[in-house]
């Protein structure tokens, strides 16, 4: 196992109107908080990662190997959106299947690996049904079963709690919190709450008008006073 | 609440206006419709033509709905695929040409493309076959049928398609879905859902078409009830056949629209959910999606081209100075503006007065008309104009005035025949411009009058444009009310177009048949052009 996960080299970013660049090396297995005002690009640098967004320049290294002209589904990464995670039509169990087979093609011991990930997150029992009928927070929870059995070594979360409610919020931490502990895995996760870093971090990254500006121990992170962005975020008043 | 007391009484009066009119002019000529049945007698009722004629309606029906729904879903997945090659806003754009093209001038530019002198005959004399296709007959009227309804359904498929959260993409890409996986479990659930209604509009569109089946079905043997009606009452001159004709027409498409209400919701085209969306499945396809979309937009262009270049060379001088051809012109202005007007002032009580209901007027009256008028709304699909026509011919001849009433006929047959479309426009308009609106207009006192001129119209001039604009456009290339009237001096446009056709003046023919399709376009491209859901996608960090 190489111990930098993720390894980002002057990889550069080009929209119409602006410009983003990203250098970075995130250690393996670490838990990284990814914040940031809107629009600074923390999507850009997930798609990037996840094989969404092909980079202009630059290089992008995944637990050691480049990832120039890698398929989204070639990469060791699984994606966690803020909603849609899941596709409303197929059941709960389909939708975890998926990580297992793209086609459902699912034999015995597929099925069986879907329904232990199912319980593991807390809704055995939830296989036929239909997203529309769980709360937001189930089915991200569903939405974790599947990176749980596509087994990538890392995760991408891009605001994962953003449409749960505070309780909910705690729980989904938790669940994270516990499923990384087991699986060892990488995890990168958008927030806008300082609170969830708190929680689940060990690791905080702070992107700026299309640029990494921080990226440092969680620890450090939370106590800065300065740039007057992160203050602004941490709720510290910018004196 | 949403109107004040007076503005509710002049509306339940326009309401009760609108839906007797319409009633009284529909019934009127359904009861001499079947007042002429009882004439009827001893003919055999069933003969072997008009069995035929039955048949055949159905089946080129059937066959066009087939082939149009069939390959709008591969033409639709590849345009919904392919999202950034150059031109795809413009073939989109294209899509919507047909459905504001008179059938007349449509089917002029088919024959030139697919006729014995077309390019594709050319091509397959080249390829060595003995006997090519013959633009006359089923083919004809197929390839027709295609024409206008499959762009309209690639359309429906494609709003549907990028309905599609975002997401899904995402994450099909990021599990590694192949092409079949992707058909199956993301494209397929949702083209299952809205094909029944796709197929329903398009086969009720086929069943009642009278203008292709007219000029490209050729005897007998290619003859719809529609086609039929005309020549029984036109050239057999037999009431007792076209009444029993009509009586099947309205059999059949009431029968269409029992089972279209039962499957399909209408389709529609409604805002996507306005993110990029950005598909990873594309770039493997990229060849065949290509292919398949230069096939449709060929198929789609070639007769509108045929119909540009073969306009051109006709004799624009002897034309300009034709006196029938400028009468032609300004009677069928005069009709489609009026007919426009009277669409528009029909349509705004069918959408207010169920409005009435929400805000808390639950009279007997308004509950009955709030149910009635949207059936009003749509009864051009159960009494098509050629039925409708010929009951006021019908009735019109025993007073032997014809040729005075016609254009007034017309005028309110095309304004009954644009009331769908007009509604299907401003209703969604009108109900959100309400919800947005009416409680402060209310409290501000801003009511009647001064409400319409200062809040409603400058928010709703859009779709008002829109809908009158539709609605002229239709009127202008309509040939089936004209075509059972057809009486001397009364020429419109279409009318005139259609007798240079017959009377094999194709230079002329092609001329008419350019300033009309102009026309035409001029009047429905502008409010389809402003629509920018579909069109370039963007990428954002």
């Amino acid at each position: 196992m190489p111990e930098t996960a993720i390894l980002l080299s002057d990889v550069t970013v080009r929209f119409a109107e602006k410009r983003l660049a990203f250098d970075c090396a995130v250690p393996a297995g670490a838990a990284v908080a990814v914040a940031g005002p809107s629009g600074a690009g923390k999507s850009t640098l997930f798609n990037v990662i996840a094989g969404f967004e092909t980079p202009r320049t630059g290089r992008v290294e995944l637990l050691g190997k480049d990832m120039a002209g890698r398929e989204p589904a070639e990469r060791p990464v699984s994606v966690v959106f803020q909603d849609n995670n899941l596709f409303a039509h197929l059941s709960i169990a389909d939708n975890v299947g998926l990580g297992i087979d793209p086609g459902l093609k699912l034999d015995s011991a597929a099925r069986q690996s879907v329904f232990s990930a199912l319980s593991r997150v807390g809704l055995g029992g939830y296989e036929r049904r239909l997203p529309g009928s769980l709360s937001g927070g189930e089915r991200q929870r569903v939405a974790l079963a599947r990176a749980l059995v596509r087994r990538r070594p890392i995760l991408l979360l891009d605001e994962p709690f953003a449409a749960l409610d505070p309780a909910m919020r705690g729980e989904m931490a938790d669940l994270l919190a516990e499923l990384r502990a087991e699986t060892k895995s990488t995890m990168l996760f958008i927030t806008h709450q300082p609170e969830d870093i708190r929680r689940l971090a060990d690791r905080a990254m702070f992107i700026e008008e299309g640029a990494i500006v921080l990226d440092e121990p969680v620890r450090d992170f939370l106590s800065r006073r300065e740039p007057p962005g992160v203050a602004k975020f941490l709720g510290h008043s910018a004196i | 609440m949403l109107f004040a007391r007076a503005e509710r009484r002049t509306l339940r009066a326009a309401g009760a206006f609108a839906l007797c009119g319409v009633v009284a002019f529909v019934g009127a000529a359904t009861a001499v419709l079947l007042g002429h049945a009882g004439e009827g007698g001893g003919a055999p009722l069933f003969d072997a033509y008009i069995r035929r004629v039955a048949t055949f309606t159905l089946m080129q029906a059937v066959l066009s709905t087939a082939l149009s729904v069939l390959l709008a879903i591969p033409v639709a997945r590849a345009l919904a695929r392919q999202r950034t090659f150059p031109g795809r806003m413009w073939i989109l754009r294209l899509s919507v040409v047909p459905l504001g093209l008179p059938a007349l001038v449509a089917a002029l530019g088919i024959v030139e493309i697919w006729g014995r002198q077309g390019v594709v005959n050319d091509l397959l004399r080249l390829a060595g076959l003995k006997n090519p296709v013959s633009v006359y007959g089923l083919a004809g009227i197929l390839i027709a049928h295609v024409f206008f309804n499959l762009p309209l359904a690639v359309r429906f498929l494609v709003a549907a398609l990028e309905r599609i959260p975002p997401e899904y993409w995402l994450t099909s890409a990021n599990l590694g879905m192949r092409g079949g996986a992707v058909f199956r479990l993301i494209e397929w659930p949702v083209i299952r859902r809205v094909l029944p209604g796709i197929a329903g509009l398009v086969l009720m569109l086929c069943a009642a078409s009278f203008t292709i089946v007219l000029t490209l079905g050729g005897g007998p043997a290619a003859t719809t009830i529609e086609v039929a009606i005309y020549q029984a009452l036109r050239f057999d001159f037999d009431p007792a056949r076209a009444v029993l004709l009509a009586f099947l027409q309205i059999v059949v498409t009431g029968a269409l629209l029992a089972l279209l209400s039962l499957f399909g919701r209408p389709p529609e085209e409604g805002a996507t959910a306005g993110r990029a969306i950005r598909r990873f499945d594309g770039r493997q396809r990229r060849l065949a999606d290509r292919l398949v979309i230069l096939v449709f937009t060929l198929f789609t262009a070639a007769p509108l081209a045929a119909t540009l270049v073969s306009g051109l060379a006709a004799d624009f001088m002897r034309l300009a100075l034709d006196p029938l051809l400028h009468r032609a012109l300004l009677t069928s202005l005069a009709i489609a503006f009026a007919s426009a007007s009277l669409s528009l002032a029909v349509a705004l009580p069918v959408v207010l007065v169920p409005q009435l209901l929400g805000a808390g007027d639950t009279g007997m009256g308004t509950r009955l008309m709030a149910r009635a008028l949207p059936a009003v709304g749509s009864l051009i699909l159960l009494v098509p104009p050629v039925v409708m026509a010929t009951g006021w011919f019908l009735m019109l001849r025993t007073f032997g005035e014809t040729g005075r009433f016609a254009p007034a006929i017309v005028t309110v047959i095309n304004a009954l025949m644009a009331l769908p479309f007009v509604i299907r426009v401003l209703e969604p308009a009108y109900r959100t411009h309400l919800a947005r609106t009416a409680r402060l207009a209310l409290s501000l006192g801003v009511t009647g009058f001064d409400r319409f001129a200062r809040i409603d119209w400058p928010a709703l001039k859009k779709p008002f444009l829109t809908a009158f604009a539709f609605a002229m456009a239709l009127s202008l290339g309509d040939l089936g009310a004209v075509a059972i009237f057809g009486a001397e001096g009364f020429v419109t446009l279409p009318w005139l177009l259609f007798s240079r056709m017959a009377s094999y003046r194709t230079a002329d023919a092609a001329g008419i048949a350019l300033v009309l399709g102009v026309l035409c376009l001029l009047l429905t491209l502008p409010s389809t052009a402003a629509d920018r859901s579909s069109e370039s996608p963007s990428s954002d960090a």
